[in-house]
């Protein structure tokens, strides 16, 4: 069955294309001589600006979609344009300095460099952009200063907590400024207070930065923060 | 600096194991370098021959010896330059271990026909005018701690007796290619001796060494001389100055090929513990090589992380390996005494062992840079937790 999903057009963002347009997008994965759907016929629209929360049960297909959205997996069929860009018409090489400039990821389990300090992990990206040495260093003391980890830059993962590993990995996907921010269960490994702090700060991306994210959870109270829920069941979309 | 210092992190990330890595390289850069001086060794005075010396000697066996008149029909063959003799001695300075060479040698005539054995004009006059006078090579004065005067006795093998001679002069090699434990002395004063005792032994040459006025005729200059002597009663065989020399090691050729193999065997060897440790280190990090990819790096720098991670920890164990090959050899070469008169580490073997670095660094690789640069971002992902 399909399914689409839009927000409401009640502003003049809405006039505006979709910065993530969703047509009739599949995934299936072939096992032997059996097909394994994981998606079918997916329609979702997201605007420039939006907090999106992807929300179902395991198995549904939500951290597979938002994979897809994040230009790391490519859909079995259908289109899936971002800002324009049909990302699954991409090669290899084209799709990775497409990511590289147009999405911050983060990650359940943060995904750090543990031999690189907080400093070098916010930095990281900035190694594919043609930024000068004391350009990157301004950009990510200010990335460092923003999730406020400005006094620990130069700690090694190990030596933080996970609060600060994710707010550090908050920092290295805001680096690049993407046009799109993708985070997976990003509270998932982290005690509800953190995690609180940690949503708090996606928050103000969102709001004060206007950068758009698709966030994946399992968490009712973290989906709360987004401005637009979406939910899958069975690798269908259902509201 | 950013990606070198990512390398060398992650090199250092798991220190015991990338520690007993090296170790492990180092011993067998090591052995490499040791194995191939040993063989360099053995084929050095081959490869310290010269082209422009042909040696003759019985045809049946280097055991018979020629007569002494066979030089003045040698000197009469076209081609022929100089002729000069020797005597293998076989004698032995205190104790059976302290073996070196020992050559009767004629003279004048003999050591004219070797310009790589330096020696002042003083100790070869000194030499000259001494019947009992002796020339030994640098490195065996220095091992026996012997001086210019000094009296050395050695006790005959072959010719019985202990016979005394004086140290009139050291030679050294014109490089450090050329032979310098070996100990000459007059041949006139063996053969005169010998007439006495034994006179059916004397005025018998081991070898004629012959000078060549054109190294390209080696080969007609040989079957001339081989031609002069044949259906004689002492026929001749007549060879190029190395196939002589490689004639000995040929004797011998069997341990060579083993030793080479065993060289060879360590360093497959420590390319399969090179190769597992580089595959643990990878799947370990798939998540990591997945994220970069997430990132936007692509295949090739996770795959140029893993190579140079790897051919990084080689090359640390191959210099390393290298260095100690030097004292080492030296301390081997002491132990030995002077079984092997030419020991020395080539910069060929150097080479060799820089190679061999390289090339386990980079097969060590291959397949786990392959497998990572191959991993699907989301299963590498997946991998996480």
């Amino acid at each position: 069955m399909a399914a689409s999903s839009s927000p409401p057009p009640s502003s003049d963002a809405a006039a505006a294309p979709p910065l993530v347009a969703i047509r009739a997008l599949s995934k299936y994965y072939v096992r032997g001589d059996q097909i394994i759907p994981v998606l079918v016929d997916i329609n979702l629209d997201v605007r420039a600006g939006d907090f999106v929360a992807l929300m179902g049960p395991s198995g549904s297909g939500k951290t597979t979609l938002l994979n897809l959205v994040a230009g790391i997996d490519k859909p079995s069929s259908g289109t899936l344009a971002i800002a324009g860009v049909d990302i699954a018409q991409l090669g290899d090489g084209d799709l990775a300095a497409w990511r590289a400039a147009n999405v911050g990821f983060i990650f359940q389990f943060y995904n750090l460099m543990p031999v690189l300090t907080a400093f070098q992990n916010v930095e990281l990206p900035l190694q594919l952009t043609s930024l000068a040495r004391a350009e990157r260093r301004e950009r990510v003391d200010i990335a460092l200063a923003l999730v406020g980890l400005a006094d620990r830059k130069d700690h090694y993962p190990n030596e933080l907590s996970g609060g600060q590993q994710q707010r550090v990995a908050i920092a290295r996907a805001i680096i690049t400024d993407p046009t799109l921010i993708v985070a997976d269960e990003p509270t998932g490994d982290l005690d509800r207070t953190t995690g609180g702090e940690i949503l708090a700060l996606l928050e103000r991306l969102n709001d004060d930065l206007g950068k758009t994210i698709i966030m994946v959870t399992h968490d009712p109270k973290a989906a709360e923060r987004a401005h637009r829920l979406v939910h899958l069941e069975k690798g269908v979309l259902v509201d | 600096m950013f990606v070198p210092l990512f390398i060398l992190r992650s090199a250092l990330r798991h220190k015991l194991r990338t520690t007993l890595t090296v170790v492990g390289i180092v011993v067998a850069i090591t052995a490499f370098g040791l194995l191939s001086t040993i063989v360099d060794a053995w084929y050095a005075n081959a490869n310290a021959s010269s082209s422009a010396r042909l040696v003759t000697r019985n045809s049946v066996s280097l055991v018979f010896s020629l007569p002494l008149t066979y030089a003045q029909k040698m000197r009469q063959v076209p081609g022929v330059a100089s002729v000069a003799w020797a005597n293998w001695f076989g004698g032995v300075y205190v104790s059976e271990r302290n073996f070196f060479a020992q050559f009767a040698i004629s003279d004048p005539g003999y050591l004219d026909m070797y310009p790589e054995f330096l020696l002042s004009a003083d100790e070869r006059k000194a030499f000259q005018i001494d019947r009992t006078g002796a020339v030994a090579g640098r490195r065996l004065a220095e091992l026996y701690g012997w001086k210019v005067g000094d009296q050395i006795p050695l006790r005959g093998t072959i010719y019985p007796g202990t016979w005394t001679f004086t140290l009139r002069g050291i030679y050294d090699g014109v490089d450090k290619g050329t032979d310098q434990s070996t100990f000459f002395f007059h041949f006139d004063y063996l053969n005169e001796a010998i007439k006495k005792q034994y006179p059916r032994r004397a005025d018998q040459a081991g070898v004629f060494i012959v000078q060549l006025k054109d190294p390209s005729q080696a080969a007609e200059v040989s079957e001339a001389i081989d031609a002069t002597f044949k259906n004689s009663l002492a026929e001749t065989l007549t060879e190029t100055e190395k196939a002589f020399q490689l004639g000995f090691v040929a004797m011998t050729e069997t341990i060579l090929l083993a030793i080479q193999a065993v060289s060879f065997v360590v360093i497959v060897i420590i390319m399969a513990v090179m190769a597992n440790t580089m595959a643990m280190t990878a799947r370990e990090r798939y998540t990591e090589f997945a994220t970069l990819k997430a990132l936007g790096f692509r295949n090739g720098f996770v795959a140029l992380l893993i190579f140079a991670e790897s051919v990084g920890i080689a090359l640390a164990g191959g210099l390393v390996g290298i260095a100690l090959t030097f004292p080492l050899a030296r301390l081997f070469a002491d132990a030995m005494g002077t079984l092997f008169p030419i020991f020395f580490v080539s910069e060929r073997t150097v080479v060799m062992q820089f190679v061999a670095a390289v090339v386990i660094g980079v097969v060590a690789a291959a397949v786990p840079a392959w497998r990572a640069a191959r991993v699907r971002i989301v299963d590498g992902l997946r991998a996480v937790g």
